[in-house]
């Protein structure tokens, strides 16, 4: 029988709590790489992916490579997070997607006790020529909202190739997180960065995604979708460069507000350089649709849970 | 089942509902015809109560109860529900969710989503799982605003437009949804400026100037409708020798 240490127990328990499959990392069939604090509790390498991964004072270093022309069936799971109160947890991590390879990633990383935690990200990704990747990254946060969340990720997507990086922190109160994305798109390739945060009490959020369509026939999208409830702070830079002839970039902000005392902001960045390329976007602040609130109401929900099901459905 | 009594709307300085009587009848289809900018939105908005079309002069009696005062949700919970012209879109919010939301505060409901979605000539296998979003064309939205009514099974479905930008062939998938209602008890209150959709209905109300000028038979009231709304060459009140045996208001 396997015996797991309780660290890796308390992370898992926080891994299915945000959504995960516990199960899925002691799957011997998927590849995976559990960090708690600065420790690697578990790590697993199958064909055409390989792990190689280092403790750090602070964090730890990880190098995933998938090798060339590999379609991995299963997801390769990612775990961080930090259990006790306090802590510092700095991941610096370098994806290398092989040419035409196909693989996806769900990252769960985990804080339900935190009160004073600081995680940072620090990662690099290249998508080879005509690979496709998809990184799913999900939060679980506590109600104390001490944690600090700073993912900073640069990327690059090489000819043909496909990227889709999702990040999700709706559960729990974070108290501060700050996105920084950045992704050069190259010749006939495609990007999609999609940020969905939920802000409570005295949260601040800013995210920043930006894309630099650099390559002839390049196409990108940032999407944000910020929930900013009672005092929390919210901003949102969308930044799209179109440098390379039939580039086309589209910035998708959609912040609500719920409370008085919240604020959100949106600032679009558009910068076309070539001109042949084509940058559109569109931004949407304020309280919820009334029409759509509305709509539902007519079917017998009461206005909260209206709103309720609106923001459920945009941070899904 | 519905009684609107001597209403008046007046938004941004302008009358919209002037002295507006209408009655309708348990189980009846009730057809309100009227030309583009006659009220007949703004009509179904104050039934309905929505957010600034609260504020009227005159009551709205349902099943014997006053519920001028009440909101949108009590009235829902109640058995009123609408299908909007333009129906809102939902991010995130799939067909299958958005179709049992209304399941919820109405035990009268026997349908499930699949078989709403098959009454409006739908697919289920291809809809139940798709977002109720922008993804979606406005024919198939309408029509799945329709399925969303018929699986609350309300006491009073608000059609509003339900027939416009559906096209030609699935329009009497709508046409057969409407009488659906009809055959399962439900009032229909049918918004229309399509004469050939409102005579399928028992009775029907012609709708100008922000009032009702004729009730009665769908046919006459649309020749009514044809003859003297079109061109509006009035606005509140009927033609000289138009009155007939037909319940007349104002």
């Amino acid at each position: 029988m396997i015996q797991f240490s309780h660290e890796f127990e308390a992370l898992a328990k926080a891994y299915e709590a945000s959504g995960g499959d516990a199960s899925a990392l002691l799957d011997k069939e998927s590849a995976s790489l559990v960090v708690s604090h600065n420790k690697i509790l578990a790590k697993n390498e199958i064909a055409g992916v390989h792990i190689e991964g280092g403790e750090t004072p602070t964090g730890a270093k990880a190098k995933i490579t998938v090798e060339p022309g590999t379609l991995i069936k299963k997801p390769v799971h990612l775990c961080f997070g930090v259990i006790p109160k306090e802590g510092i947890q700095e991941i610096i991590s370098q994806f290398d997607i092989g040419e035409g390879s196909r693989v996806t990633f769900l990252a769960h990383c985990s804080f339900p006790n935190a009160v004073k935690v600081k995680h940072t990200m620090d990662a690099r990704i290249y998508v080879g020529k005509r690979a496709e990747m998809t990184y799913s990254e999900t939060h679980y946060h506590g109600e104390f909202g001490g944690t600090e969340v700073l993912p900073i990720v640069k990327m690059i997507v090489d000819e043909g190739g496909s990227l889709k990086n999702e990040f999700k922190l709706v559960h729990g109160t974070v108290g501060c997180l700050r996105i920084d994305y950045e992704a050069d798109v190259r010749k006939d390739a495609v990007c999609e960065i999609d940020a969905k945060a939920y802000g409570k009490k005295d949260d601040r959020i800013s995210v920043k995604e930006s894309l630099f369509l650099n390559g002839e026939n390049a196409r990108g999208l940032a999407k944000s979708r910020i929930v900013s409830a009672d005092r929390c702070q919210s901003e949102v830079i969308g930044e799209a460069v179109g440098n390379a002839p039939f580039a086309r970039g589209h910035v998708d902000c959609v912040e609500i507000i719920k409370g008085k005392e919240a604020r959100a902001s949106a600032i679009p960045r558009l910068v076309v350089i070539d001109d042949c390329a084509k940058l559109t976007h569109e931004a949407a602040i304020g309280s919820v649709d009334k029409k759509q609130v509305e709509t539902l109401m007519a079917r017998g929900l009461t206005e909260d849970e209206a709103i309720d099901v609106v923001v459920k459905g945009m941070l899904r | 089942m519905l009684q609107l009594k001597n209403i008046e709307l007046v938004l941004n300085g302008k009358q919209i509902l002037h002295d507006l009587n209408l009655e309708t009848r348990t189980g009846e289809i009730h057809s309100i015809l009227g030309a583009n900018g006659t009220g007949k939105s703004t009509l179904a908005s104050v039934i309905l109560g929505l957010s600034g079309y609260r504020e009227i002069a005159g009551k709205i009696i349902y099943c014997g109860e006053d519920i001028t005062n009440l909101s949108i949700s009590e009235r829902a919970r109640r058995g009123i529900t609408m299908a909007w012209q333009e129906p809102a879109r939902f991010e995130g919010l799939r067909v299958a969710e958005y179709l049992n939301l209304g399941q919820r505060h109405a035990p009268g409901a026997s349908l499930s989503p699949r078989e709403c979605l098959m009454k409006v000539g739908l697919t289920p296998e291809n809809y139940l799982a798709r977002a109720v979003d922008s993804t979606l064309s406005g024919g198939e939205r309408k029509r799945i605003e329709l399925a969303s009514v018929l699986a609350m099974k309300p006491k009073l479905a608000i059609l509003d437009e339900a027939d416009s930008g559906i096209d030609a062939l699935s329009i009497d998938y709508v046409v057969e949804v409407i009488r659906t209602f009809s055959r399962n008890g439900t009032t229909v209150l049918l918004i229309t400026h399509h004469e050939e959709v409102a005579e399928i209905a028992d009775r029907a109300s012609s709708l100008c100037g922000g009032t009702i000028l004729k009730t009665g038979d769908p046919v006459a009231v649309a020749r009514f409708f044809r003859n003297h709304c079109q061109e509006c060459l009035h606005i509140n009140m009927p033609a000289e020798g138009e009155q007939s045996n037909d319940t007349v208001f104002a």
